[in-house]
C-alpha cells in the first residue's frame, strides 16, 4: 500500500538530525513538522522571517502579524527570532540552513526540480524556491510518485520550466525512498507493501535498483 | 526632524501614475493598507509595482488590480491571486517574476548603492535568461540588478516622529529594504510615537530612510490561511 501524505513526511522526519536548522515548503513538507522524532531538537526556518517556528496557534490565539511561507497562522518556539526576508535569505544562500524539504511537480534522474509554472495554463511563482534549491547542501523532494493523471513525476528530464539544476538528492514519495547520483535514481526503500515493480512501472527516469529493497520502517 | 504627515492623502501628495512604487508585505502581512486604499480613491493607473505578492483578490494590492491600475508588477508569487493569475496568462498585465531572496536582496541593493550582485539562485532557469553568469567558487552565479522605485510604501507596528520603525513578528519581511529603495518611502504605521519614545538599541529601520510617516486609521489585518490546533 503506498504511503499517504502523512505517511511521507513522517518517513522524510527520519532525515532529520538533531541541532539542524531545516526549512520546510508548502504542503506535504510542512506536515514533517508532526513528527520529529523523540529527543531531537531541531529548528524550523521560515523564509518570511522566523526561525524557531512552532505549531499552529489555539482557536483564538492567532495573529496576524505571526505567519510562515504558505501564510499559515502559525506560534514562534521559545527562542525564537524574527527578521527581514534579505536576512531570511542570507541564512538560506549562505548556506546556514542544513536541509530544505520542499515539493515538486517534476523531478529529473540528473536532479533537475520543476515546481512553478505550467506554460500557458498556471503560474505560480517560484517564491523562494529557486534561492533555496540553488544553495542548500542538502535537498529533499516530497512528493506523489506521480500526478493525478498517473503520469511519472520522476523523469528523465523535466518538460516544465525548471526551478534549478542539479540540486536534488533525495526524493521521498508515496512508494519509494530515492536518492539521486550519477544522473541516475537509486532505489533505496520501499514504501510498506509496495514491490520493486511498481515502482519502476511508476518511474519514467533511470533507476538503479539493488537485488535487495529494503521496506520503510515508520 | 519632523516627517509626520496626517493622513494617506498627504503621505502620498506627488505620486502619480505611470510611477514605479515598492509595497512591502509578505502576502497579506505586512501591508500598507491604509495607503492601497488611498491609492484605489486616487485612481491612479499605469503603476508598475514591486512587491512580493499581489494580495488576494479582493485584499492588499489585488484591490488596484481589480481596477486595472497596475501595468507591471514585480513578484516572486502569484498564488493565492486569480485575478493576478488570469490578468498574468491572459497578457494584461506585464510580470516580471523573480525569486524571493532576489527580490529582497535586489531592493535591498538598490538602497545601499549596490548596482548588481551575483547570486545562484536562478541559474540554468527561465530567470537566467539575458543575464550574465559567472563562475565563483566553480559555481555558476547569474547577475541580478538593483530595484529603486518613485514611492516605497511600507508599514510599521510603532514609529516615531522621526522617521524610526519598528515591525512585528514576522509582518517586518520587505518591508526594511524597501524603505531604503524608496525615492520618497512613506511608512504607516499602528502607533506613532514622539521621537525618544522608542529605544535606540531596538529600531529596525533608523529614521534616515523615512521620509513621511502617519498612524492608520484603522488595520483590518486580514488573515489569509488561519490554522489553529486543537487545546
Amino acid at each position: 500500500m503506498s504511503l499517504d501524505k502523512n505517511g511521507i513526511a513522517q518517513r522524510i522526519a527520519q532525515e532529520l538530525r538533531d541541532g539542524w536548522y531545516v526549512n520546510l515548503g508548502i504542503g506535504i513538507p510542512t506536515l514533517v513538522a508532526n513528527f520529529i522524532p523523540e529527543g531531537l531538537e531541531v529548528e524550523f526556518q521560515s523564509e518570511n522571517g522566523i526561525l524557531g517556528m512552532g505549531p499552529f496557534p489555539f482557536e483564538g490565539e492567532e495573529d496576524a502579524d505571526l505567519i510562515n511561507a504558505g501564510k499559515q497562522t502559525i506560534t514562534a518556539m521559545k527562542g525564537a527570532a524574527y527578521f527581514d526576508s534579505a536576512t531570511s535569505f542570507a541564512m538560506i544562500r549562505g548556506q546556514h540552513v542544513q536541509l530544505t524539504v520542499l515539493g515538486a511537480m517534476e523531478v529529473s534522474q540528473n536532479g533537475d526540480i520543476a515546481n512553478w509554472k505550467i506554460p500557458g495554463k498556471m503560474v505560480k511563482g517560484m517564491g523562494g524556491a529557486m534561492d533555496l534549491v540553488a544553495s542548500a547542501e542538502n535537498i529533499i523532494v516530497a512528493m506523489m510518485h506521480a500526478n493525478k493523471a498517473g503520469v511519472s513525476k520522476l523523469l528523465k528530464d523535466c518538460s516544465l520550466p525548471l526551478t534549478g539544476v542539479a540540486c536534488v538528492k533525495k526524493v521521498i514519495t508515496n512508494l519509494a525512498v530515492m536518492e539521486i547520483k550519477d544522473h541516475k535514481f537509486h532505489l533505496l526503500e520501499r514504501a510498506p507493501g509496495v514491490t520493486v515493480e511498481e515502482i519502476i512501472a511508476a518511474t519514467e527516469g533511470e533507476m538503479v535498483v539493488p537485488d535487495h529493497v529494503p521496506e520503510m520502517q515508520l | 526632524m519632523n516627517k509626520v504627515v496626517k493622513n494617506p492623502q498627504e503621505a502620498l501628495q506627488g505620486l502619480q501614475s505611470d510611477m514605479t512604487l515598492m509595497l512591502g508585505g509578505f502576502g497579506l502581512c505586512g501591508i500598507p493598507e491604509n495607503s492601497i486604499a488611498e491609492m484605489v480613491k486616487m485612481g491612479v493607473t499605469g503603476l508598475t509595482c514591486i512587491s512580493n505578492n499581489a494580495g488576494v483578490d479582493d485584499f492588499g494590492l489585488g484591490l488596484l488590480l481589480q481596477g486595472k491600475q497596475i501595468k507591471k508588477m514585480i513578484s516572486s508569487y502569484v498564488g493565492e491571486n486569480d485575478e493576478f493569475e488570469r490578468q498574468m496568462l491572459s497578457g494584461e498585465l506585464e510580470v516580471d517574476l523573480i525569486p524571493q531572496g532576489s527580490l529582497a536582496e535586489r531592493c535591498r541593493a538598490g538602497g545601499a548603492g549596490i548596482p548588481a550582485f551575483y547570486t545562484p539562485a536562478g541559474y540554468g532557469t527561465e530567470v537566467a535568461e539575458g543575464k550574465e553568469v559567472r563562475e565563483f567558487n566553480g559555481k555558476p552565479h547569474i547577475l541580478e540588478s538593483a530595484l529603486t522605485a518613485d514611492f516605497a510604501i511600507v508599514k510599521a507596528w510603532k514609529g516615531d516622529t522621526e522617521g524610526n520603525l519598528i515591525f512585528k513578528a514576522t509582518a517586518r519581511n520587505f518591508n526594511p529594504m524597501m524603505a531604503m529603495a524608496g525615492k520618497i518611502t512613506v511608512a504607516e504605521v499602528e502607533e506613532l510615537l514622539p521621537a525618544g519614545s522608542l529605544d535606540p538599541n531596538e529600531i529596525h529601520t533608523p529614521g534616515i530612510f523615512v521620509q513621511r510617516i502617519f498612524q492608520g486609521e484603522t488595520f483590518e489585518k486580514r488573515i489569509e490561511q488561519k490554522t489553529v490546533r486543537q487545546k
